[in-house]
């Protein structure tokens, strides 16, 4: 196991140093100039200069990703150019929207998903499994921003449950933070625990078909006790491979999300620093969700070899 | 009259095949909701219900009736009419991606599985792992960021993503395909790696690759629909659904029926594919129908 580890640290710290060379290639090196990007076509030649040096755009490009990640690593993200104050700070502010949004929708997902898949699987054909089945049809091909829409529509403006949008602040309590979070979450969750109900229920079809199965059904359990005790674990290994995967998607929905609801998140700061050309803020802020998608899958990935053994062996 | 042909009508269409179709459920409404939103498009190139690019201010913001079916927009634009030309850049930035997907995945999904194990394998399949990391979404910001919104971006992007998708799908069906005799025989034959991956391999995955396109299409359409919504797609005056969302936002409290059919529009065209889809990996793979339905 240890040296399954090994072997996956590595990969996972090349992977990393790969993505960060293209998103600096993608953001300071191809538009040429980020300098005259930044500050459009009427700029000054002094004004140029002075932000090239600001920016520390005169070294090699060499020079400069060394320095974008030498500071990185030492948490030191750079200087927004439109707002003048650190990166990492503006990033820990909306990690306080973001953050809490992912977790509540990801907890949403699962505590959805679960007991519908397996209620589907466990009465497969019946009233119950057709409903939820045809639930999770649409719950898959619905725009989770045009579901916020609608749920704004309905429970902000016409039954005045929750705000429209806006985040009231943690420090205004608790409860007003996740009141003004629980819409968003609510749309980013739906189509991930459509996902996830569908996954849980035919991964335990598939498993309620295994041998062992039928061993325990000869034994005198009927189906429903059947799945409950040794099914269901073992159909959890392909669901938990699942929400590690569609983390990436929970943080892309994120990003639209949080528009919809006005959230002061990562996803409103990156379309603010695109539209004001803040390149630096747009780079960070890629790089640390490309380090958050690339950490949860090697989670999973070791989580997955410590619960199954065979695939240590294999890779 | 034993003739196991006699399913094949004269002109030689497989009416077993067909009967097969309308038997499935899920993929006869799906081929009929993709070819609604399909036939929309593709009627929109000759006709529309009212000119799109004529503004009406005195008609503005008006609730369906028998003169326009899905009502106006805030320029008294026709809603329906608007839907059918965004079906056009939807459905043009959906094919154009998967097309990406296919051209470059599909070949090098064949050539890692035709040199498995080598190094050129595994660093194929790492780019793979590697451009997962980054969703449709992030790859968008970061051509955005430094070239500007526009639908073509937005295809580039969503295009990348789905070379992956193909390259991971192709080996995977092929690896197992290059254990078969078939293929024994042919390399017994004298074909090299590459023939035998284009002559017998390739034909052999088509059925994989098509139900993948069709669920890449959908998501495409989904994603398509996102990046325009959050002005990275489709810049105006070219109508998309995701940017019909975005301008009915903020008048939604007053007229619902602005977001409401855009969004119906997405919802049933990637329902459509996504039945069209399941339908047709049952159709190809009838142990999995019988396993799983």
């Amino acid at each position: 196991m240890v040296r399954y580890t090994l072997k996956r640290l590595v990969s996972l710290v090349i992977s990393l140093a790969v993505a960060s060379v293209v998103i600096f290639l993608a953001i300071e090196v191809l538009p040429g100039d980020p300098a005259a990007y930044m500050l459009g076509v009427n700029a000054q030649e002094d004004t140029l200069a002075a932000l090239r040096d600001q920016l520390g755009l005169n070294g090699t490009a060499w020079a400069r990703y060394s320095t974008w990640i030498g500071g990185m690593l030492q948490g030191d993200f750079g200087t927004s150019y439109t707002y003048r104050t650190p990166v990492a700070e503006m990033i820990g502010d909306r990690m306080q929207v973001s953050l809490p949004l992912a977790l509540m929708a990801l907890t949403l997902s699962t505590v959805i998903a679960f007991p519908a898949g397996i209620l589907a699987a466990s009465r497969r054909g019946s009233f119950a499994d057709v409903l939820i089945m045809g639930i999770t049809q649409l719950g898959v091909a619905i725009p989770n921003f045009w579901f916020a829409m609608l749920m704004v529509l309905v429970f902000a403006i016409n039954l005045r449950w929750f705000g429209a949008g806006g985040f009231a602040g943690w420090e205004a309590g608790l409860l007003p933070g996740l009141k003004s979070l629980t819409l968003p979450a609510i749309a980013l969750a739906l189509p991930q625990a459509s996902i996830l109900a569908r996954i849980m229920r035919s991964s335990l079809l598939d498993t309620l078909t295994e041998d062992f199965i039928r061993t325990a059904r000869a034994k005198g359990l009927s189906r429903a006790q059947a799945l409950r005790r040794h099914a269901l674990r073992n159909a959890l290994i392909p669901v938990l491979t699942i929400i590690g995967l569609q983390f990436s998607f929970l943080l892309a929905g994120a990003i639209i999300i949080e528009n919809v609801f006005f959230l002061p998140g990562l996803g409103r700061l990156i379309f603010q620093a695109i539209s004001s050309r803040d390149l630096i803020v747009v780079e960070s802020v890629v790089m640390l969700l490309v380090f958050a998608v690339v950490m949860v899958n090697f989670a999973v990935e070791i989580a997955y070899a410590l619960v199954d053994p065979r695939l240590r062996a294999s890779r | 009259m034993s003739d196991p042909r006699t399913h094949i009508n004269p002109k030689g269409v497989d009416l077993r095949l067909w009967r097969q179709v309308f038997s499935s459920r899920s993929l006869a409404l799906g081929l009929v909701l993709t070819l609604i939103f399909t036939g929309a498009a593709l009627l929109s190139l000759i006709w529309t219900p009212y000119d799109i690019e004529t503004l009406n201010i005195a008609n503005k913001i008006k609730t369906p009736s028998a003169a326009h079916w899905l009502g106006t927009d805030h320029f008294g634009r026709d809603i329906l009419s608007m839907i059918m030309v965004g079906a056009r850049t939807s459905i043009a930035v959906a094919v154009v991606a998967v097309g990406i997907g296919m051209t470059f995945g599909v070949p090098l999904g064949l050539f890692a599985a035709a040199r498995k194990g080598s190094v050129l394998d595994e660093l194929i399949m790492r780019a793979n792992d590697l451009i997962f990391a980054f969703p449709a979404l992030l790859i968008a910001i970061m051509i955005t960021a430094t070239f500007g919104a526009s639908a073509v971006n937005a295809i580039i992007a969503i295009g990348v993503f789905n070379i992956p998708v193909f390259a991971r799908l192709t080996r995977s069906g092929a690896l197992t395909l290059w254990q078969r005799e078939f293929v024994l025989a042919a390399r017994v034959a004298g074909k090299n790696a590459a023939r035998i991956s284009f002559e017998h391999i390739l034909p052999n995955v088509t059925n994989l690759l098509i139900v993948q396109g069709t669920i890449q299409f959908s998501l495409g359409i989904l994603a398509e629909a996102g990046l325009s919504y959050v002005g990275l797609g489709a810049q105006p005056p070219i109508p998309s659904w995701g940017r019909m969302l975005a301008d009915s936002q903020t008048m939604i409290s007053f007229a619902p029926h602005m977001a409401l059919f855009p969004g119906l529009a997405i919802l049933l065209t990637v329902l459509g594919l996504n039945l069209m889809g399941d339908g047709l990996r049952d159709l190809f793979d009838p142990k999995l129908r019988r396993a799983r339905s």
